[in-house]
């Protein structure tokens, strides 16, 4: 259906275009004793129409960027962050923002009401003006400031967020990535994460872990994202494969993956999960996707489910054919509710165990160390289904 | 070979022609003049391509796993199946978008065409000084061109892995199907399109250093063959370290070594690769990536500031400033190349390094939109065609220019890296403006390419369908990329987050469809004016600067007798105490007259 009406469209297009270069012609015709029209250069009429219109677009830029505004301003996530550091990016994306939209807003203004005001009249001479050095002194100085002034406080905020503290009481956590999937890696009691390289990456211990190391014996694997509400956080991230990016735009948050290398990001969860489904910035969000949801549901004929509010870590580095639905929830719950779920969860060691001491399943495991590229997609269909469960 | 040996066995005497074949003339020319119309057909081409394909994964996004019937027909059973596009042909499609318009296109299709045409016509040369190398760079483009297009059709489909080629993506082939043959064609058409740019570069440099006319010193070029020169500079400056990563990564690739790879466990087995790293790769190739931004867009700045002076019957304000911004980015340019990578994992004292090198280039660029602005005021506008698409990139790039500061800012950058908001910024600000730099370059030059006009109402209708369309393209994705959606994403309905955005991208997929059907009155236009255009004048804008000297019908050698002497700068419009509105640069002083400007 869609694809008629395309080709409707480009079919009068093709149509509008023949006809207009029909009709030009024609007043070609007409004006050919005119030697001014005959020339193709413009003239006074083109001048005075064309100054109109550029008075037309300076409206249309302001209009469009006015709607944009109503209609879509509710999407940009500029406020609200989940994180500590967050605040300080909102801060200066707003101050950034006021700037260069009052920027925008005088230039466009200017420079298309010159172009109106200054269109040519026959006979008239413009006004010679090469350089005037106070104006463009002018002009240099005042960005130099204002520049300055969103460097020093970018600067500031770039250090806070990047140079962490290692004195602080800070809780370590890796981040794990590979075609199309993440899993996490808790340090455990030591809160020192073990020793890590891909080449030890056998059966369950699908991340590598170096099990000769003993800071790895306490070592806690998980395929979702739990973190302690107010506690920093320091994530050491890694990637068995090509580049991904762990990004966790609620926190204000994103470092690449790489290969052969561990980098880092920490921040401090400061909302819980359970929080911010309160927000009624998110509550508005999710009643207004969950209308959409089901406007389609009802358009297709296939049974959507509802959509529930979960922090989200994304890949935003293109790794490959499913780079666009590699997901993982993440959970941040307070400090008692953060204790009973990583009890729940089995340490590596005894996963290696229980894996080894069934040698029929060990058998199995080892040639299928391909499995988990494979099975990725199936690990985000798993949080889907926790989507669903939580709506149950 | 023989007829290019044969050319090479003249000198440029004009005042004897000899007779031209067709392959000396139309194919195997060392005149700039036809060369510069080489180039330009070829982009064109290659824009169509690009223009095409943008348009394939802008329907994706818009109707996600739609069935069309024109992925069937151009993507073909295999990247298509059932008429729906896969999404490693998605990855492809963008990968192969970006590569060509911005090398294809806006590099070898603006700095080439305008750099053969105007440098010897506006400097008073008789040709390039070396028509050889030009004819040579020529037909390495046509190379390149050939071996990315073939690139399209391998088994295992084309180069995917993104237009930046980060690897491991781009070097195993596991990763990705793209990153077999597919990969190995785009790098081998890179290398050669770098050595085309660079014998280009090195012709242009020694041309405008060494074959200026009498009379026409530095402060007396026009700003179009200032930026030109500038541009080439920095050509040769950063993309022989392409070159470098390039090969390098073919070394990667095929001989086993461990420049860009490290640690990988890929379907199921570990590789070899030891001890390199993925980081130094975006290094290098940002060292050239960012620069390149600048190549693309200085010529454009050049061709704008030239056709706002002639069109405003003004002199352009600020020329020495306008100069020296052009110095001032050219420097920078080579030193901001990390804010591409303020979250790639190195050190972060860098990141605060570039965060203050790249909003320093703010300043010249503020500098110079301030004074473009100044240039119209007061002025007596002709809106010809190409001074619409002048003041169009004026616009574009303040709007694209200005959430630069967003993206420059390390903090900043860390939640909108990668999105969307980045997707807008660098379309509005190097593609569309670069662009309408191009076209502005095309309705102005046309004249003296073609000898031909080019229809006005035709160039109207051209230029408010794709302004407007421009703006509806590329504003709203600034909102959807600070709500976090990320680029390349082949569909975005795996994320009910996302569910919102569903409307924006259809707005933005109409509005790309409705311009790019509007380029079509621009290739109309253009096609039949070569041939059935009205004839032009010699000077059909009143302008001043030596190229409309020229006779209408081209010849070799540029002008039928003496070289003309230049007797003061190029803008030289509406200056007191002269009757007509311009003053062409080869007329001399008058007696008592002074250069009014400094």
């Amino acid at each position: 259906m869609i694809s008629l009406l395309i080709l409707v469209v480009v079919v009068l297009l093709g149509v509008a275009i023949w006809q207009l270069t029909k009709i030009f012609d024609l007043t070609q015709i007409g004006n050919s004793n005119a030697s001014q029209d005959a020339s193709e250069v413009a003239n006074e009429k083109d001048n005075n129409i064309q100054g109109y219109l550029m008075f037309g677009f300076l409206a249309f830029i302001y209009v469009f960027t006015i709607y944009s505004c109503i209609a879509w301003g509710h999407f940009p996530l500029l406020s609200d962050a989940a994180s500590e550091h967050g605040a300080t990016v909102d801060n200066l994306m707003i101050i950034t923002f006021v700037i260069i939209g009052l920027v925008q807003i005088l230039t466009q203004g200017l420079l298309h009401y010159f172009a109106f005001a200054s269109r040519g009249i026959k006979g008239r001479k413009a006004f010679y003006f090469a350089d005037n050095d106070r104006l463009e002194f002018m002009w240099t100085i005042i960005p130099v400031i204002v520049l300055a002034g969103l460097i020093l406080y970018g600067l500031y905020g770039w250090t806070n967020i990047m140079f962490v503290d290692e004195e602080e009481d800070v809780m370590y956590v890796e981040v794990y990535a590979k075609q199309f999937g993440w899993e996490v890696r808790y340090a455990g009691e030591d809160n020192v994460l073990g020793k890590a390289n891909i080449r030890f990456i056998e059966g369950v211990n699908t991340t590598g872990v170096d099990m000769s190391d003993p800071n790895a014996a306490d070592d806690i694997p998980a395929s979702e994202l739990h973190l302690p509400v107010g506690k920093k956080v320091v994530f050491k991230i890694r990637s068995q494969d090509v580049l991904h990016s762990v990004y966790m735009p609620h926190f204000r948050a994103q470092m690449n993956a790489v290969p052969g290398m561990v980098t880092q990001f920490a921040f401090t969860p400061i909302t819980t999960t359970e929080q911010m489904r309160e927000n009624r910035d998110i509550v508005n969000k999710v009643a207004n996707i969950n209308k959409l949801r089901a406007e389609k549901s009802a358009a297709t004929g296939v049974a959507l489910d509802p959509y529930v509010f979960d922090y989200l870590v994304l890949c935003n580095k293109i790794c490959g054919a499913s780079h666009y639905n590699m997901q993982m929830k993440v959970v941040v719950e307070t400090e008692a509710e953060f204790k009973a779920w990583l009890k729940g969860q089995k340490s590596l060691k005894t996963a290696i165990a229980a894996a080894t001491e069934k040698p029929a399943d060990a058998e199995v495991a080892q040639p299928e160390t391909a499995a988990p590229a494979q099975d990725a997609p199936v690990v985000v269909l798993d949080s889907t289904a926790v989507v669903a469960q939580i709506v149950k | 070979m023989s007829a290019v040996g044969h050319e090479l066995s003249h000198d440029h005497a004009h005042d004897h022609h000899h007779k031209e074949t067709f392959v000396t003339k139309y194919l195997f020319s060392m005149d700039h003049k036809m060369i510069a119309k080489q180039f330009l057909i070829t982009g064109i081409f290659m824009g169509i391509i690009g223009i095409v394909m943008s348009l394939l994964f802008r329907m994706q996004i818009a109707w996600p796993e739609e069935s069309f019937g024109i992925f069937k027909f151009l993507l073909g059973d295999k990247m298509a199946p059932g008429g729906v596009m896969k999404n490693d042909a998605y990855l492809a499609l963008v990968t192969i978008h970006g590569t060509i318009m911005v090398f294809f296109v806006l590099t070898a299709g603006l700095s080439g065409t305008f750099s053969n045409l105007l440098i010897p016509l506006q400097i008073g040369a008789r040709d390039m000084a070396s028509g050889f190398m030009n004819m040579l760079s020529y037909w390495l483009f046509f190379i390149a061109c050939v071996i990315m297009i073939s690139s399209l059709f391998v088994e295992s489909g084309p180069a995917s892995a993104g237009w930046t080629i980060y690897p491991p993506l781009s070097a195993v082939p596991q990763a990705i199907p793209g990153s077999g043959t597919g990969m190995t064609l785009w790098l081998v058409s890179m290398a050669i399109f770098i050595v085309q740019s660079t014998m280009g570069s090195l012709n242009y440099i020694v041309t405008v250093l060494n074959l200026r006319t009498k009379g026409m010193t530095m402060t007396r070029l026009p700003l179009t063959i200032w930026t030109l020169w500038v541009t080439a500079i920095i050509g040769v400056v950063s993309f022989p370290v392409l070159f470098a990563a390039a090969l390098l990564l073919v070394f990667d690739r095929s001989f086993g070594t461990s420049f860009f790879l490290s640690d990988i466990f890929i379907a199921g087995e570990v590789l070899h690769y030891q001890g390199g790293s993925p980081v130094l790769f975006e290094h290098l190739f940002w060292f050239l990536g960012h620069p390149e931004v600048y190549i693309v867009i200085l010529p454009a700045m050049g061709l704008v500031s030239e056709i706002l002076a002639t069109n405003s019957r003004k002199p352009i304000f600020g020329y020495r400033a306008m100069i020296t911004s052009v110095l001032a980015i050219a420097f920078l340019s080579t030193i901001v190349w990390g804010h591409h990578m303020f979250v790639s994992g190195m050190n972060p004292f860098l990141g605060s390094v570039f965060t203050f090198t790249t909003l320093l280039i703010a300043i010249p660029s503020a500098v110079k939109a301030f004074n473009w602005i100044t240039t119209i005021w007061k002025g007596n506008l002709q809106m010809n065609p190409a001074m619409l698409f002048s003041i169009g990139f004026v616009s574009t790039f303040i709007t694209g220019g200005l959430t630069g500061i967003v993206l420059g800012d390390s903090t900043l950058d860390i939640n909108v890296h990668d999105t969307y908001f980045v997707i807008a910024h660098f379309h509005l600000v190097m593609g569309i403006s670069a662009l309408y730099g191009m076209f502005a370059g095309i309705y102005h030059w046309f004249p003296k390419m073609y000898g031909k006009m080019m229809n006005k109402n035709l160039g109207y209708v051209h230029f408010w369908v794709t302004a407007i369309s421009a703006y509806g393209v590329f504003f709203p994705m600034h909102f959807i990329g600070l709500a976090g959606l990320p680029r390349r994403y082949y569909t975005n309905s795996a994320f009910p987050l996302f569910d919102e955005m569903v409307n924006v991208n259809i707005v933005i997929t109409v509005f790309a469809l409705v311009g790019a059907a509007f380029q079509l009155v621009f290739l109309w236009n253009f096609f039949y004016s070569i041939f059935y255009g009205k004839k032009a004048t010699q000077n059909p804008w009143r302008s001043t600067t030596l190229e409309w000297t020229t006779p209408v019908e081209h010849i070799h050698g540029n002008w039928p007798g003496e070289i003309p002497e230049v007797h003061r700068w190029p803008y030289d419009y509406s200056k007191p105490g002269h009757d007509d509105d311009f003053v062409m640069q080869h007329v001399p002083m008058k007696p008592g007259e002074e250069q009014l400007h400094h």
